[in-house]
């Protein structure tokens, strides 16, 4: 089968969520690569969902994140001071799965607004959601973006949820309990942070795409592996679960 | 607080609970948003309103288009699944149909402002907004030293709206209303709020126990009105399920100004009873 860079991406972030391990789900990519994960090789994958609910389970692909098909067969459903008071913010939740408008080289992520005042954005983005804790509390952070050079920028024009601030050491300063952004996966291949600075670097490419795709799609002089490997394509199991849910959602992605 | 709920219909609840220049949350996180009171509070003409809701969603796109607000206070802007809020877009990037003043918050830091004012205390603390440019942006984001540990939190001070509305599945004949499914922020919302207001999709002789469920007293909550269908596009568990395609609509309705004028003519102004 063949597949698209958005698929290769889903897949690709699916493919870093293990079962028994419990993940604070985003609405949109996050949530269909969660949902995916979950239907393929992590069945035991425990969904957290912003709206309250708990072990989500649901049958088709929701539009928002408080579709009633997430409270349906969830472990329980409680309220959203509860999910973040005492799910979210002890830190009894491995994984915290995001998106984001821009992104910089230390992961920090804007879905604030975009253009050089606050208070008169060329774009007005929805602002933070849950984004700021689940960065800050989340055991690690997963980070789920198309490359292109509007999105990964030399500098954010605000700084919504902290990756790792202006590098290493940093999350540590600012008493955040998580250990931040393990990966962030592109429709191009996957960056990783070194381990000494912080400072993401291309680690994968997707097969088909080569270093200079990535260099061109990003805003800041890219740090690239000196190993880059290459993702393993999509199965055609994988590629047909993922279709098979993506026709399950109601109304239509944007 | 400690009078009886009174029945009426949402005209008249809205229009004696809801005053020009309120502070006014409609809450429900994505299911049970109270959307057939809202269109009553534009169909009745109110202005100058402080809205408050953790989720904008469709509800107050609308409010705010129809120039019912003067300020929204919010933590998540957008149409679930879909994109923008268009309208919300517009009065921040073009003052159209008039400014709105903003007060941005993280989820957490909103639930936690319920929870302080439905608690009686002036201020919620959490472990949150740390290394973001949101305290910079809003003075209602604070330092606060644990004077146990040491360790410094966030401080964020209690919400007490004027009047908080939400929609529930049902109440009994005295009043008791009951919710379940995703019960969100509105308990702590009705509770924080000076006056209260729950449209229900119907009234029961008794409220018979449901898993989940959030019982609010009867004595808790100021005015109750039926409105069945009150929260689409949203939804009832129970008694209808989202209408996703009206989300997805919503975005070509909402680009156009004179698309949402439109709209609002014909669904919002024109027909007694509202959108549905």
């Amino acid at each position: 089968m063949s597949w698209s860079a958005d698929e290769m991406m889903t897949v690709a972030a699916a493919r870093q969520l293990h079962a028994g391990a419990t993940c604070f789900v985003g609405i949109g990519l996050p949530s269909t690569a969660a949902n995916l994960a979950r239907a393929t090789h992590a069945q035991g994958l425990v969904l957290v969902y912003e709206s309250g609910c708990i072990g989500a389970k649901p049958s088709r692909l929701p539009l928002s994140i408080g579709d009633g098909v997430l409270a349906d067969n969830a472990d329980a459903v409680v309220s959203v001071p509860e999910v973040f008071n005492y799910w979210l913010q002890p830190g009894r939740i491995d994984v915290g799965f995001l998106g984001a408008a821009q992104l910089d080289r230390f992961a920090n992520i804007n879905t604030t607004v975009i253009g050089d005042t606050y208070d008169r954005p060329s774009v007005r983005l929805p602002g933070a959601g849950g984004a700021p804790e689940i960065a800050a509390s989340c055991g690690e952070v997963i980070v789920i973006v198309r490359q292109t050079k509007r999105t990964f920028v030399e500098t954010l024009d605000f700084v919504t949820s902290v990756g790792f601030g202006s590098g290493a050491g940093d999350r540590e300063r600012l008493g955040l309990r998580g250990s931040g952004p393990r990966m962030v996966i592109t429709d191009l291949g996957i960056l990783q942070p070194d381990p000494q600075t912080c400072e993401l670097t291309l680690t994968h490419l997707h097969p088909g795409k080569a270093v200079d795709d990535a260099r061109d799609a990003t805003g800041w002089q890219l740090a690239v592996s000196a190993n880059v490997s290459t993702t393993e394509p999509p199965t055609d199991h994988e590629l047909a679960t993922l279709r098979s849910l993506e026709a399950t959602k109601s109304g239509t992605d944007s | 607080m400690a009078e009886p709920a009174k029945f009426s219909t949402l005209a008249e609840a809205v229009a004696s609970l809801v005053h020009d220049g309120d502070v006014v949350a409609l809450e429900g996180f994505t299911h049970l948003i109270p959307f057939a009171a809202g269109h009553e509070i534009i169909r009745q003409g109110r202005r100058d309103l402080t809205l408050v809701r953790m989720t904008p969603d469709l509800v107050y796109d609308q409010l705010i288009g129809a120039g019912c607000a003067a300020k929204l206070v919010f933590s998540w802007g957008g149409n679930p699944g879909v994109g923008s809020l268009h309208r919300f877009r517009d009065a921040v990037e073009h003052d159209w149909p008039r400014p709105l003043e903003l007060e941005e918050h993280s989820h957490a830091g909103m639930a936690n402002r319920y929870v302080a004012g439905a608690s009686g205390l002036p201020f919620a603390m959490l472990r949150g907004y740390s290394g973001t440019d949101l305290p910079g942006r809003t003075p209602n984001i604070k330092p606060v030293t644990c004077p146990f540990t040491g360790e410094v939190l966030a401080a964020v001070p209690a919400l007490q709206p004027d009047v908080t509305i939400i929609h529930a599945q049902r109440a009994d004949a005295a009043g008791n209303v009951q919710m379940w499914g995703i019960t969100g922020v509105q308990k702590e919302a009705v509770l924080a709020a000076r006056r209260s207001l729950v449209t229900v999709e119907e009234i029961v002789e008794t409220l018979t126990p449901v898993p989940g469920q959030v019982v609010l007293p009867t004595w808790a909550v100021t005015a109750i009105a039926v409105v069945p269908g009150g929260a689409h596009p949203s939804y009832a568990h129970g008694y209808s399920e989202r209408d996703n395609d009206y989300y997805v609509a919503w975005d070509a309705i909402s680009r156009d100004r004179d698309a949402f004028e439109r709209w609002l003519q014909e669904k919002v102004l024109a027909p007694v009873g509202g959108d549905r």
